[in-house]
């Protein structure tokens, strides 16, 4: 493989791996307030529904963009409303989510199907982004690839080196302790609901605006569960998560090659092998860590003060 | 009368009612504590201590009545507003965050404003000042009760508070590690801070406390001065009645029952105890303590006794001459083994179940409760009745749900199912822990009888206390290793208590070889 060759595969796969960086890292926050939202799937395919259309309709990506982070917020509050101030179970209520996301979307979305419009904008910086090899890998990619990271580095700093960020993982860890030293429970953790569907609806909006600029009913294909299992073989650690992204993101550049370099395995099996890759690696990776140490303790249990 | 009289109290209560549905927590509780004032709250477990202590430290707010600081009538909407008037408070059941360094448990109760970068100075002069060492680095998984309790005291005593609240700070502590304790209380003391200790162990109160106020069922009972009083008067005041005294029964040691040869377990949980080379017998009609800090083993060796957990070698564990280290809990019970697990709720009985329902549970191998596949539900609620009417189970109604028994009417129920079985292996895990002074007795005095009875008797406790009284012989467990058993009649608490902290008991030997 040629130099030139190799730089645009790897290029194709940071972009692959770009939503799962965003969606991975809104459930990662979510999760370690305490809250177990399974509506990842629903939330990011609303995203993708509500940013094409309202791309669509205004012409601009931007709005797009807020369209989809608007629609995945939404999506949240539902799921923070029936979870954290009803205290219903989070698994039932995220199911539904999914369910009704995907329900939604599909209604919501029908007039435009087959509709299409350029993606957004890639970064050019005459000069650096024609440097050879790194010149696109680091400098040519979309917005939003520049954003994931950037969410990454501000979350991973966040959670251990704020006074807030701390707060929230004692939250997570021990939601009766937290109360009776007086911290917002469940304020916070509405808040990380919300965090977590803004980011979901983003990586909806990026999948239907940049990676594949056209809307269709179901495209996230499963995008929101394996976001879901990056967060826990990510042990809820942020620049894992990106670790695992890259990783399922070169799984599918890979297979797509093979697909087409036709080496007589069948089509189905190599289309599951970037999720297999991806499970394998990071089980292997978080087998590190002793017995799921990095859990929030709280994961999933409801919170009802007890005044 | 009090020279402090023209000052108003620091702290007053008056009229302090909580409800919670139907139930009265707090009935009408008058308390004060005045400046420098060590203060004692005494009664038994569910006298409404814990309620009352979390209203004054804002987490619960009260039905009735008001909250008077320095004479001004305050509101306590929080911890934080509570914080902010000077009032700390060391919880019972720590409230750590077991994933965070304690560094970071510290900073989370610091005013907003605080830098975290200044907080490792400040920890290192706290843990100077009150001689109280502390790592910020560690993650709190990884420490003892001991150290935990360190950190809280810590964390309470960072935002400088004039009022410190104790819950029963020596309940998961070494005596060593309470001898420790009370130095720190004392410098606290002497700087003239006011301290509110809880606590149901008398001598602790009298060595620390000028007044105590004591409660029963909700009501304040008493207010008296502790040391003009004997133990055993304060103890009348808060159960209501006098206690009878353990008889202990001289009785003669049969065979080895139980067995437990080299059991080494990896554990299975999370922050859980490996145990390696455990070793011990018991003989029909003797009684052995095993004694540690909660969390050092106790749990993983009452599983894989129990036959919750089984073992690779069937020989490691023997019962009645029977290698059964690769049986289950029934293969077990049906060699005369019974078990009481130390969670009443949710272990040794379903709360939701009826007693009857809880007597097939248990028994179902063995009680005569099962024919061809069949519940014999006559003949559980006679064994129910039988139980119920030998250890003075209190219940509402024939056969009731076992979750509306008290803590100790349930306790003696679980106990009594068992005893009554006649078993001629019992193992307990802590039969007494929050249970009453005389719901503790009857049980302490029931398994007495059964060793003297013939039956060989494993008491795992946390209660020094219990152990000293009942049992012939104690072995300590430590990081998930057992010492060799020393003589109950002979051992002091000091030599248990450095078992406890890890100190190394010489050899482990078999005591019943001389």
């Amino acid at each position: 493989m040629s130099p030139a060759i190799l730089e645009l595969v790897l290029v194709t796969v940071v972009a692959s791996s770009i939503p799962l960086v965003i969606a991975a890292l809104g459930e990662l926050v979510t999760e370690r307030a305490g809250v177990l939202n399974l509506g990842v799937e629903g939330m990011m395919i609303m995203g993708a529904a509500l940013g094409f259309a309202a791309a669509y309709t205004t012409g601009s990506t931007i709005v797009g963009a807020l369209a989809g982070v608007a629609a995945g917020i939404a999506m949240a509050a539902l799921f923070g409303l029936l979870t954290v101030a009803l205290a219903i179970n989070q698994v039932a209520a995220g199911l539904a989510l999914t369910i009704f996301g995907v329900g939604l979307s599909g209604l919501l979305g029908a007039g435009f199907v087959g509709l299409k419009r350029d993606g957004a904008p890639q970064l050019n910086i005459p000069g650096l982004s024609d440097l050879p090899f790194a010149g696109k890998l680091i400098f040519g990619h979309d917005a939003f690839v520049y954003l994931a990271f950037a969410l990454v580095a501000s979350v991973a700093y966040w959670l251990t080196r704020t006074r807030s960020g701390l707060a929230m993982r004692a939250i997570g860890d021990n939601h009766e302790s937290a109360h009776a030293l007086g911290l917002p429970v469940r304020r916070t953790r509405f808040l990380a609901v919300l965090f977590g569907g803004a980011c979901a609806g983003l990586a909806g909006a990026y999948l239907s605006l940049a990676y594949t600029p056209f809307w269709a009913p179901g495209m996230t294909a499963g995008r929101g569960w394996i976001a879901l299992a990056l967060v826990v073989f990510a042990s809820w650690r942020p620049w894992r998560v990106v670790l695992g992204a890259l990783l399922f993101g070169g799984a599918t550049v890979l297979q797509l090659h093979a697909q087409a370099a036709s080496l007589g395995l069948p089509g189905q099996l190599l289309s599951a092998a970037p999720y297999l890759a991806t499970i394998v690696s990071l089980m292997a990776l978080s087998i590190g860590v002793r017995r799921n140490g990095a859990a929030p303790a709280a994961l999933g249990q409801a919170f009802i003060p007890p005044r | 009368m009090n020279p402090d009289q023209a000052l108003p109290p620091l702290l007053s209560l008056r009229g302090i009612v909580k409800r919670f549905g139907g139930f009265v927590a707090n009935d009408h509780i008058d308390l004060d504590i005045a400046q420098g004032e060590a203060h004692a709250l005494v009664g038994e477990n569910g006298a409404g201590k814990s309620t009352l202590v979390k209203i004054i430290y804002g987490v619960l707010a009260p039905t009735e009545g008001t909250i008077a600081i320095d004479g001004e009538q305050v509101r306590l909407n929080s911890p934080e507003a509570a914080r902010a008037r000077g009032i700390g408070m060391v919880f019972q059941h720590f409230s750590l965050f077991d994933n965070l360094t304690v560094a970071e448990n510290v900073a989370l109760v610091l005013p907003r404003r605080e830098s975290l970068a200044g907080l490792r100075a400040r920890i290192a002069e706290v843990s100077r000042r009150y001689r109280m060492p502390l790592e910020p680095d560690r993650d709190v998984w990884s420490l003892s009760a001991g150290e935990r309790q360190r950190i809280e005291i810590a964390r309470c005593l960072l935002q400088d508070p004039r009022l410190v609240i104790l819950d029963e700070p020596t309940s998961v502590l070494t005596p060593q590690e309470a001898y420790g304790l009370f130095e720190t209380l004392d410098a606290l003391k002497a700087e003239g801070r006011s301290l509110l200790y809880i606590s149901h162990k008398l001598e602790e109160v009298q060595r620390l406390c000028e007044r105590a106020t004591i409660l029963r069922l909700g009501r304040k009972v008493a207010s008296c001065d502790p040391r003009q009083e004997s133990p055993r008067s304060l103890a009348a005041l808060m159960v209501g009645a006098q206690i009878a005294e353990i008889r202990p029964a001289a009785h003669a040691k049969g065979e080895v029952r139980l067995r437990v040869d080299a059991l080494s377990a990896e554990a299975e949980t999370l922050h859980g105890v490996d145990l390696a080379h455990v070793s011990l017998s018991v003989r029909g009609g003797e009684i052995l303590g095993v004694a540690g800090v909660a969390g050092n083993g106790q749990a993983e060796l009452f599983e894989l006794l129990s036959g919750e957990r089984t073992v690779e070698r069937a020989e490691t564990i023997i019962i009645g001459g029977a290698a059964l280290g690769r049986g289950g809990v029934t293969a077990r019970r049906l060699h005369g083994a019974a078990f009481v697990p130390e969670e009443r709720n949710g272990h040794a009985a379903a709360p939701d179940f009826s007693l009857a329902q809880n007597v097939v549970l248990s028994r179902h191998a063995t009680g005569g409760v099962v024919r061809r596949g069949l519940v014999r539900y006559e003949r559980a609620r006679e064994l129910a009745q039988e139980i119920a009417s030998a250890f003075d189970v209190r219940k509402t109604g024939p056969d009731p749900a076992a979750r509306t028994l008290s803590g100790g009417n349930l306790q003696k129920f679980v106990v009594g199912r068992e005893i009554l079985g006649e078993p001629k292996v019992l193992i307990v895990n802590q039969p007494t822990w929050g249970v009453d002074a005389a719901a503790s007795a009857a049980i302490r005095q029931a398994l007495v009888d059964l060793a003297a009875r013939g039956a060989a008797v494993l008491l795992i406790s946390q209660d020094l206390d219990e152990l000293f009284e009942i049992c012939d012989s104690i072995a300590v467990i430590h990081d998930g290793r057992l010492s060799a058993p020393l003589d109950a009649h002979a051992a002091t608490r000091e030599e248990i208590g450095l078992l406890m902290t890890g100190a190394t008991g010489g050899q482990q030997e078999d005591l019943h070889a001389h």
